[in-house]
């Protein structure tokens, strides 16, 4: 049952907020090496389904399951899930004032690897991947989030991303809000990170960031439902005519 | 866990819970007397004159009600208390000179370490006197005195009798009248023109008895142009029975000069703490108050800055954490008596398992001050739904040209900032301690660095509790 290649298995998976039914019923596979893109307009319920996986307690779960890694990790908290190697990429990152960057990620980085990293191993790892992704050395000082741009919170997500090196990558609307230089930036450092052993899963409104990061696999969601799967094909189909074309299929 | 509950914080840990026995060499029958005024003063062999201060003293103290604001005091039995122990016959000249026990306490609580590592010259007061006091030669040298206040009055009893006295007068309130009436220990300080003290001096406070009453009195002198830090560290074992610390500091810094005095208050949860600090601040002098309330029962305390000539400015750090059983009821008090005066209040309260904190405030803006400046910020952060906190701030403002600015804010601990936390690895609690400790970061950076570390420790100490 439990294939090696298989990261992530969405079954049948049914979300609730407050009582209102948002995700009716999402089935999605994902094998390591693979990148999946989730498309679909405003309020279909991808922010939903991300948050419904790294298990935020406001989204309940009333029918289905989340495979990961060979095993049900609906029963988990999210630092559960996150140790097992879960990452998310928030649309809306939450400001910590008085936390610095460099503090956070440092609790963080331990907690993941659930031993202490030595200070000086991780100053070190932390100043090669800024450079890699060409951030500014005094980002580390500022407190996290808070009072961050809109690029910038989403270079800090990405920063945290490379540090905790999960196993399965969720993006939700890390492109959203960038310019087109800050978005090729961005999505470089996604593909240098990611490698044949990790699944991501990149959800996004717009075609745009799927030029840079190439899905294997693109799926539509409407309404709470996934309601087309194809190639990168489909994407460039629904670059073509847009989210009304899939409505207007729907609803006819 | 359910959705949208705040977890809660399991019992407050207290890791200053050792106790010796009490070996005293001298002890005062329980309650406050003038048989028990007089003895003191005896037993200190005083001067007339600081006799019949404290005499008086007593008087106002009798005829003043218990304050009807602030903390509850109607369970404080001031009968039961001891007024006066002395633990020892003599002070030490060194750590190796006291008694064992008492110096074995200090070693734990990492004194003598201290005082070598990162500090100008300590003081350490067990119960009612001081058991050893230190100074930096070159200090020394320098004119700088650092006494315990009985030394003090001992050896210059010109300079204790033009001050003492005058920043806080005996009937300020209740508490110092009992404290000018049964005063024991504390420190006297002189900073003689233009001398930096750059690295700090420290006193600190233990009580070991039940039952005990510590009523330590203060007087620092900064004279012109000089610097001074100097920190208070006060912590008593847990008993059942009530004790009481009621001490008096009396700050005066002159043209020029600037003193900060940091206090990281961590009384057992048995201890009233009922402080009266106060500063009295001339001309482009500065005075800044760290006060950081961890421990006690009842906390009253309210830093004081009198802004008495052109230019002074009063800096107030307020930081108090209020766990189950406590109440911390603590602020700030800006007096502007000058022109170009300026006052900067900043107090960070945590409320948590049924904990109440209280912020209470007074600026006051004299008619002839003209062009003040004050700001207040109070923020308070409520852990759980059981947790209490207020705000009580008071102006008096009698010039129009004065900018006077308050703000507060109360938070609770938001979910979200929880589940973000939490989705990069951290457990509920250790999310709690990194946004509790975000949440005062600008008060300890204040702090000296082994304080400011041992705040952080305790803060996940606190948060390490059962969640349910
Ligand atoms: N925290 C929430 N409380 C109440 N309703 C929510 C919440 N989050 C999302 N919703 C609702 O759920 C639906 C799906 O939202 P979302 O998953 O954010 O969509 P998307 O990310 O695709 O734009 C929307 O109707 C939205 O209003
Ligand atoms: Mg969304």
């Amino acid at each position: 049952m439990c294939n090696p290649q298989k990261l992530l298995e969405i079954i049948d998976l049914h979300v609730s907020i407050e009582d209102k039914k948002i995700l009716k019923g999402i089935n999605l596979t994902i094998h390591r090496g693979e990148i999946h893109a989730l498309m679909g307009p405003n309020g279909s319920g991808k922010s939903t389904l991300a948050n419904a996986l790294m298990g935020h307690p406001a989204y309940r779960v009333t029918k289905g399951k989340v495979i990961f890694k060979g095993q049900n990790i609906l029963k988990m908290s999210p630092d559960e899930r996150a140790r097992l190697g879960l990452f998310l990429a928030f649309q809306y990152p939450t400001a910590i004032p008085g936390v610095t960057v460099s503090n956070f990620l440092r609790t963080a980085v331990n907690s993941v690897r659930n031993e202490e990293i030595n200070v000086l191993d991780f100053h070190k790892r932390l100043n090669e991947k800024m450079k890699m992704l060409a951030m500014d050395k005094s980002f580390t000082k500022r407190y996290l989030n808070d009072g961050f741009s809109g690029g910038e919170k989403k270079q800090s997500e990405v920063l945290q991303l490379v540090m905790l090196e999960p196993e399965m990558v969720i993006l939700d609307e890390t492109d959203s809000g960038l310019d087109i230089d800050a978005l090729k930036i961005v999505s470089s450092d996604i593909n240098k990170v990611m490698n044949e052993n990790m699944g991501m899963l990149i959800i996004t409104h717009y075609v745009r960031i799927l030029q840079y990061i190439k899905p294997q696999f693109v799926h539509i969601l409407f309404n709470g439902e996934i309601v087309e799967s194809g190639d990168y094909s489909l994407a460039e189909h629904l670059e073509e005519k847009g989210y009304n074309f899939i409505m207007n299929e729907e609803q006819n | 866990m359910a959705a949208n509950e705040v977890p809660k914080i399991g019992l407050d840990k207290y890791k200053y819970d050792f106790k010796n026995p009490e070996n005293y060499y001298f002890r005062v029958q329980k309650g406050l007397s003038r048989e028990v005024v007089q003895t003191i003063s005896e037993m200190k062999n005083e001067p007339d004159w600081m006799r019949q201060i404290r005499l008086r003293a007593l008087e106002i103290y009798n005829k003043k009600p218990i304050p009807k604001w602030g903390g509850n005091l109607d369970d404080i039995d001031f009968d039961d208390i001891y007024y006066y122990i002395k633990p020892a016959e003599k002070m030490g000249k060194s750590w190796d000179d006291i008694p064992r026990d008492i110096r074995e306490t200090f070693d734990k609580l990492g004194i003598p370490e201290a005082e070598q590592k990162y500090l100008s010259g300590v003081g350490a007061q067990y119960e009612s006197e001081a058991v050893y006091h230190s100074l930096r030669e070159n200090l020394k040298k320098q004119g700088v005195i650092f006494l315990d206040m009985d030394s003090g009055l001992k050896q210059y009893p010109d300079l204790v009798r033009e001050y003492f006295g005058t920043v806080v007068p005996t009937g300020d309130n209740k508490f110092s009248a009992m404290n000018t009436a049964v005063w024991s220990g504390g420190s006297f300080v002189y900073i003689p023109e233009g001398v930096h003290v750059d690295i700090p001096l420290q006193a600190y406070f233990r009580i070991n008895a039940r039952n005990m009453g510590q009523f330590e009195r203060s007087l620092i002198i900064a004279e012109p142009g000089s610097y001074l830090h100097y920190i208070e560290g006060c912590t008593a074992p847990i008993y059942s029975e009530d004790s009481l610390h009621s001490g008096v500091i009396e700050i005066i810094v002159k043209k020029g000069a600037r003193i900060r005095y940091t206090t990281i208050q961590n009384w057992a949860p048995n201890v009233y703490n009922l402080v009266t600090q106060r500063a009295v601040v001339y001309e482009d002098a500065v005075m800044e108050w760290v006060d950081g309330n961890i421990g006690s029962k009842l906390t009253m305390k309210y830093p004081a800055v009198f802004l008495k000539g052109r230019g002074a400015r009063g800096e107030i750090l307020s930081m108090s954490y209020a766990g189950k059983g406590q109440h911390q009821d603590a602020g700030a008090k800006a007096v502007h008596l000058a022109p170009d005066t300026s006052s900067n209040i900043i107090s960070k309260s945590i409320s948590s398992n049924g904990g109440r904190a209280s912020y209470r405030g007074l600026v006051k803006v004299s008619k002839n001050a003209d062009r003040v400046k004050s700001n207040t910020r109070c923020d308070a952060l409520i852990l759980d739904d059981i947790s209490r906190s207020d705000t009580y701030p008071y102006m008096e403002v009698d010039n129009a040209t004065a900018r006077i600015s308050h703000e507060a804010t109360v938070s609770k601990i938001g979910d979200e900032q929880l589940f973000y936390l939490q989705s990069r690895g951290l457990t509920e609690n250790e999310a709690m301690a990194l946004i509790v400790r975000g949440f005062v970061e600008s008060i300890v950076k204040e702090l000296p660095m082994e304080y400011a570390v041992e705040l952080n420790r305790l803060i996940e100490l606190q948060m390490d509790g059962s969640i349910g």
